[in-house]
């Protein structure tokens, strides 16, 4: 039987990585609103942000809270460079043709990787000092970084809601993903927009990637699965809407973390993706979805 | 010339092409018996196979399946543990995947083949992640992490097929074989009906076609040749692992018929080929392999829009019209 300690310890952990699912989808949305491309390199932001944290501070002993920021400036600017490298010039913009370059991207961020950082595992203490002491709520133990976690997420939610609503970019972020037509003939460049969601998706990639990093660790493959995660916890959420995304991660980490304790560790990932089906099935375009799929 | 005689005309141009191809293909390891190629190009008739029918659903048909690497794995697996554990004819465990790999993908495809886009994508993602934990999981059955080793060659009248020039000419002569059922399927009217869908599911649905059964229909066909290709791969390697059936190997055939050339005839032995044959010859790249790799695929899908096959139609195009000028 499980008590009522270990159900919270199982959904504490579950909102915990649940977070880092949701930021990775928020990530997919940003590429896939304002170019209707599912982003393959996505998880390899994770990583790197995750690797180059590690990289900063254990080989060039940088303060951690530095190596952080640069990581994420580094992995913002490759995505800023990916962009312009390989999606800006395409010959004739594919959506098809675009999702296969993320994968090629993929393959040469991963190979990248393990020929610098090599194929050994990194990690890097958690933001509090290395011998933190976790919380006790009522006899379930919460890892400090798991609050840095939740908290970051909630701060970063807040953040871009606020850029979505007030800011002009965020404007013209949201009225191409509605009509991009529309939006250019009302001066939004679009052009503009594509190389901001890619920065923008990047660098929560690597938020994402900086956060985890002290409890899961991190090595050159590991990008593909949350990739997939994160795929996952947006399609859910129903693709291309923020909360969706949010809500999307959260029960993709609960289902996952009460799915391996309660029922079975080997199971977990079978078990998260059955209940994913099922939600397709009764609600075929994801929790907050619209109809918008029905136009071809 | 009527449009009718340019289509005839086409056709047999097309059936000319095929004949040629498959010709050399099968007088070519009598030139170059070098076994490493041999054994490379058994691979890439297997991938082609199992391209061949994800280019029908994708290609053709228009509708995604981001977990056909779970069919070649039932096909293999059903071959593995009914010719291992308990003996049977190979042919016969062959035959049983396909049965097993219809019910599957039938029993997948009805609920799944009702999403659209990327949510179908997640589907199929999601069912082939599913399956994969079973592949894992499954010890008695698949045995787990460690799979499947000592399965049987297979065996025609009791001509071994136990070299890899003979599972060369029996790999080649099924994909001909099978591609040539493709090319007919698609030249007729249930063909035209899988196109319609393509282009505009509403549209075909106005003019009388039943696009779900279409779709379920053809989800199956490929599911079985995927199947197919599962059962020659475990007789030819004799050991097989979940490994090669994972999500990243589903995504790999989504990228061969893409590279290949979407819904075009060639484009499965174009992209089966040279996502076959890059990673060997990229060998020698050795830790960069992974990074030219990359790079190839990203430089093929920037500058040909329609994959391979698509760039080659259009040089053939221009060499004939220089041709006749």
């Amino acid at each position: 039987m499980v008590s009522k300690a270990q159900l919270l310890q199982f959904i504490v952990s579950g909102i915990m990585v649940g977070s880092i699912y949701a930021i990775i989808a928020i990530g997919f949305n940003m590429i896939f609103n304002a170019t209707e491309v599912i982003n393959f390199a996505q998880g390899e932001f994770v990583m790197l942000g995750g690797m180059t944290t590690a990289a900063l501070y254990q080989i060039f002993h940088l303060p951690l809270w530095l190596s952080c920021v640069l990581s994420i400036l580094l992995v913002t600017l490759l995505g800023i460079v990916f962009e312009r490298l390989a999606i800006h010039p395409m010959r004739h913009f594919s959506v098809l043709n675009a999702i296969i370059i993320t994968i090629g991207a993929s393959t040469i961020m991963r190979g990248g990787t393990m020929i610098t950082l090599g194929r050994d595992n990194m990690s890097f203490p958690p933001y509090t000092g290395s011998g933190d002491k976790p919380f006790m709520i009522l006899g379930s133990s919460i890892p400090q970084q798991g609050v840095w976690i939740i908290l970051v997420t909630l701060l970063l939610v807040f953040g871009l809601s606020l850029f979505y609503k007030r800011s002009i970019q965020g404007i013209a972020m949201r009225s191409t993903a509605c009509n991009k037509t529309a939006a250019e003939l009302m001066g939004v460049n679009a052009k503009w927009v594509v190389t901001l969601s890619f920065a923008m998706s990047a660098a929560s990639g690597a938020i994402a990637g900086a956060l985890v990093t002290p409890i899961t660790l991190t090595a050159y493959n590991v990008g593909l699965i949350l990739g997939l995660k994160g795929f996952c916890a947006a399609i859910l959420g129903g693709f291309g809407n923020f909360w969706g995304a949010i809500c999307g991660g959260v029960l993709l980490g609960l289902l996952e973390s009460l799915g391996a304790g309660l029922i079975s560790s080997g199971y977990k990932d079978a078990i998260a993706f059955l209940v994913l089906l099922i939600v397709l099935f009764l609600r075929p375009t994801g929790l907050f979805g619209t109809v918008k799929i029905r136009e071809e | 010339m009527s449009e009718k005689d340019s289509v005839q005309k086409k056709i047999k141009n097309r059936n000319l092409g095929f004949a040629t191809f498959f010709g050399i293909m099968m007088l070519w390891p009598i030139l170059y018996p070098n076994p490493y190629y041999l054994n490379v190009m058994v691979f890439t008739g297997i991938n082609t196979l199992v391209a061949t029918g994800l280019n029908l659903l994708f290609g053709y048909a228009g509708q995604i399946s981001m977990g056909h690497a779970t069919f070649l794995g039932i096909g293999a697996y059903c071959s593995a543990f009914l010719t291992v554990k308990l003996g049977w004819n190979p042919w016969l465990g062959l035959l049983i995947g396909i049965l097993v790999t219809t019910l599957f993908s039938f029993l997948i495809g009805l609920p799944s083949l009702k999403l659209r886009g990327y949510y179908l994508a997640m589907a199929t993602l999601a069912f082939g992640i599913i399956m994969e934990t079973f592949f894992i999981e499954l010890k008695s059955i698949t045995g787990g992490p460690d799979g499947i080793g000592g399965i049987p060659a297979l065996s025609l009248f009791g001509f071994k097929f136990h070299t890899d020039l003979r599972y060369y000419y029996l790999v080649w002569v099924i994909v001909a074989f099978l591609s040539l059922l493709v090319i007919n399927l698609v030249n007729s009217k249930a063909g035209r009906g899988m196109r319609a869908l393509h282009e505009s599911e509403l549209a075909a649905e106005v003019l009388g076609i039943n696009t779900f059964r279409y779709k379920l229909m053809i989800f199956i066909f490929s599911a079985i040749y995927a199947s197919i290709g599962g059962s020659l791969f475990a007789h030819y390697i004799t050991h097989i692992t979940p490994d090669s059936f994972s999500v990243m190997h589903s995504i790999l055939i989504v990228v061969m018929v893409v590279i290949g050339g979407m819904g075009k005839i060639w484009g499965p032995l174009l992209g089966a080929g040279i996502m076959t044959v890059l990673p060997e010859a990229l060998r020698a790249f050795e830790v960069y392999h992974e990074i030219a790799y990359g790079l190839i695929l990203v430089l093929i899908m920037m500058y040909f829009t329609d994959g391979i096959a698509g760039a080659l139609s259009f040089i053939f195009k221009k060499i004939s019209l220089s041709v006749k000028s």
